[in-house]
């Protein structure tokens, strides 16, 4: 007893804290979380009255949080599909032999280290909706007044304050931020391929188009799963880069499910608040748990 | 075998430690604690950490050392969002049975949730031990009574429906900064002149400046009474009146900047009236204090009226003190709001802070010149509460409706915003 305690007994001990401090504050609280959520808590005063899965149906019935899931989608969609593209092209730039790589991965990589709070205040400078041909145009400051400058005035326009497209302009600050990253993701698949199989492939006679469709895209598909989980999950929960871009929370434009469940937490409605945390881990796990399956029975392998 | 007991020790002090955070909070207040005798801290929990505010409660807490050398006080100050950040603190605390041993709230529907959570005590035994029911105006006590109990002390008074004016704005549009428009037709009007003189009739900034732009509307179009109807349920929502004062709504909205989302506060919309950016600003009195503060002269920089049409109604808002159940120190707290309802502390208070004394008999006489007049209003208006900040409805309800005006802001549908503020009152009315 006291033998094979010694063999398994430190590693426990080394385990415990962390499997009592996340069972407590992470998956004790997601029940607690759920349970609220089951509950009619919709003001300070405490009420514990069990209303089943009436607070879910009443939110997916809700116009605004419809409208709040739509904007997540766009959201998405955009963000992804902008980081994807620019990190692919950047990393495809830095991978043809040239000077200067150190220093272009540098610059692409640097706003990622800015964080989101802190180039969201300088992107609602740059964001501002005034529009110069607009009364009060004088005041305009941000891309509208650099557009205008350089004689391309017809292309200024309202940025987020717009309730249909208005998000996707918040995902251009995320863009900025985050292509960086997946270029660097995307330049670890390229150098991951070895020359032969390039080299192979050219006495074969493949055109460089060829050699690309049927040899480097299919090797760099891992690294475009882990791209898109580690965006698309980002995405998700993005909540700080729209509190820091636009002034107010209760911004119907821009609302996504992240900044209402705030502004209900705040007006003391903790059983919506709580459901729209729900509805949001569930929307994020059907994201990562696969990928996380993915990777375990790649590792297996 | 040490190991492990060790580490059961471990666990089993842990959950102690949280069991304990879920304890306390059963002793109640005594009645007979007399303030004067009273020693030791007191806690008191504000959202007044800078600015004019900051510098008020200081004023009030040199008083408070002066009439209770015998106690400390304790600043529980929590900065940020007008309040918000400092509202979920507080509420979290309540709610660990951890109160502070006095806190600010909002007089009017949002102490409600207090009450009805049963945090907080019944002061109207303090109202008659220092004889403030005479001193404070009856309107004022009949917004703070809820079945016949009073539960906070107020501390200062805001008026939410003034229209603050750049006077050159106004002189090169051909208009008379002396005699403003008495209803929202010729508000409207005199706003055409100033768009035709090339200026901007209107400044507004984000949400909630947006929701007091329409209550100001609901309030002239409507009146006092129909706007209080508005949330006791005596004004369907659904009316013909509300269809036009939304329409009205609309059309101030369209005098207005184009950029108000990406405005962060009130501060930078009242800016814009400040540089002759903008014509009209319809702000809380609270601008007062920036338009002084910026050396500006009343009168020949800026001026101020009622919003038209609501002349004779004050649109206010108060800010309390309240004697949480289970504070640790209520001796202390009964001193700290003997401080609050004094004349010298509302004096001391108010006079920095540029709101005005809810303490009738406090001494005003340096007080500047839009407080006088505000003193004087106050004293002869038909008094209603404000909605956007949480007189008139509870926070959730008032959450809701900010939603729905934010909405109408971009797709400015009348019906749309009608509806949805017909069914946000049905869910929240009793």
């Amino acid at each position: 007893m006291l033998k094979r305690a010694k063999t398994w007994g430190p590693g426990v001990l080394l385990l415990a804290p962390t499997i009592i401090l996340v069972g407590v504050f992470v998956y004790w609280l997601i029940i607690e979380n759920f349970r609220v959520s089951l509950t009619n808590q919709h003001t300070a005063r405490p009420s514990n009255k069990y209303v089943g899965f009436e607070n879910y149906s009443n939110l997916l019935a809700d116009p605004n949080f419809q409208h709040s899931l739509w904007n997540l989608l766009i959201l998405t969609i955009v963000f992804l599909g902008g980081t994807l593209l620019f990190g692919f092209l950047w990393a495809w730039l830095l991978e043809q032999p040239s000077k200067g790589e150190g220093f272009f991965r540098s610059v692409y990589l640097f706003p990622m280290s800015v964080s989101f709070i802190a180039s969201g205040v300088v992107w609602r400078w740059l964001l501002s909706s005034l529009q110069t041909s607009q009364p009060g145009g004088e005041r305009t400051t941000g891309l509208n007044r650099l557009l205008d400058s350089v004689g391309l005035g017809f292309m200024q326009n309202d940025w987020w304050s717009n309730p249909t497209w208005g998000i996707a302009a918040i995902a251009v600050p995320a863009i900025w931020q985050l292509s960086g990253y997946v270029m660097a993701l995307f330049l670890a698949g390229f150098r991951g391929i070895p020359d032969e199989l390039r080299e192979a492939a050219r006495i074969d006679g493949c055109t460089e188009w060829k050699l690309y469709r049927h040899v480097i895209f299919p090797q760099l598909s891992p690294v475009m799963l882990s791209a898109i989980i580690i965006i698309g999950h980002m995405s998700l929960k993005l909540f700080d880069l729209i509190r820091a871009i636009v002034p107010d929370a209760n911004t119907y434009d821009v609302q996504v499910p992240a900044t209402m469940m705030w502004v209900k937490y705040i007006g003391s409605d903790y059983a919506d608040a709580a459901a729209i945390g729900m509805i949001l881990l569930v929307l994020v796990a059907v994201v990562v748990i696969p990928y996380l399956m993915y990777t375990s029975r790649a590792e297996k392998r | 075998m040490r190991r492990r007991l060790s580490l059961l020790a471990g666990v089993a002090v842990l959950g102690l430690t949280l069991a304990g955070c879920g304890g306390g909070g059963d002793s109640t207040a005594s009645d007979t604690t007399n303030p004067k005798d009273a020693t030791g801290k007191v806690g008191v929990f504000t959202w007044w950490a800078d600015g004019s505010e900051k510098a008020g409660l200081d004023a009030l807490v040199g008083v408070f050392n002066k009439d209770f050398p015998n106690l400390t006080f304790d600043n529980l100050a929590v900065a940020g969002g007008a309040g918000s950040q400092a509202k979920s603190v507080l509420a979290a605390q309540l709610k660990a049975g951890n109160p502070p041993d006095s806190f600010q709230a909002h007089a009017g529907a949002e102490l409600q949730d207090y009450i009805d959570a049963d945090q907080i005590e019944d002061l109207s035994g303090f109202y008659k031990d220092n004889d403030l029911t005479s001193q404070f105006p009856k309107d004022l006590i009949d917004r703070l009574t809820v079945d016949g109990k009073i539960y906070s002390v107020p501390s200062n008074i805001h008026r939410a429906n003034v229209v603050w004016a750049n006077v050159e704005v106004l002189k090169k549009a051909g208009l008379d900064p002396t005699k403003p428009a008495t209803d929202l037709d010729g508000w409207f009007a005199d706003m055409d002149k100033i768009k035709a003189s090339g200026t901007i009739p209107l400044a507004v900034a984000g949400s909630w400046t947006q929701v007091q732009l329409f209550e100001n509307i609901l309030l002239s179009s409507l009146g006092s009474d129909g706007y209080n109807g508005l949330w006791d349920g005596k004004t369907d929502w659904k009316s013909a009146e509300v269809t036009t004062a939304i329409e009205a709504y609309k059309k101030a909205l369209s005098y207005t900047n184009t950029d108000r989302d990406s405005l962060s506060d009130w501060a930078p919309a009242t800016q814009l009236v400040e540089d002759g950016a903008a014509a009209y600003n319809v702000m809380g009195d609270w601008a007062e204090a920036k338009f002084e503060q910026d050396g500006k002269k009343s009168g020949t920089d800026y001026t101020y009226f009622a919003t038209p049409g609501t002349q004779g109604v004050f649109d206010f808002l108060a800010d309390s003190f309240t004697l949480p159940k289970g504070a640790p120190n209520p001796g202390g707290a009964k001193a700290w709001l003997t401080t609050i309802g004094s004349a010298e502390g509302q004096t001391a208070f108010n006079k920095v802070k540029g709101s005005i004394p809810a303490n009738t008999t406090a001494d005003t006489s340096d007080f500047s010149e839009y407080q006088k007049s505000a003193i004087k209003d106050f004293g002869q208006d038909k008094i209603v509460s404000s909605l956007a900040h949480g007189a008139a409805v509870p926070v959730a309800w008032l959450n809701d409706l900010s939603t729905a005006v934010s909405k109408f802001g971009g797709d400015q549908d009348v019906a749309g915003l009608q509806d949805s503020a017909a069914s946000i009152a049905a869910k929240f009315a009793k």
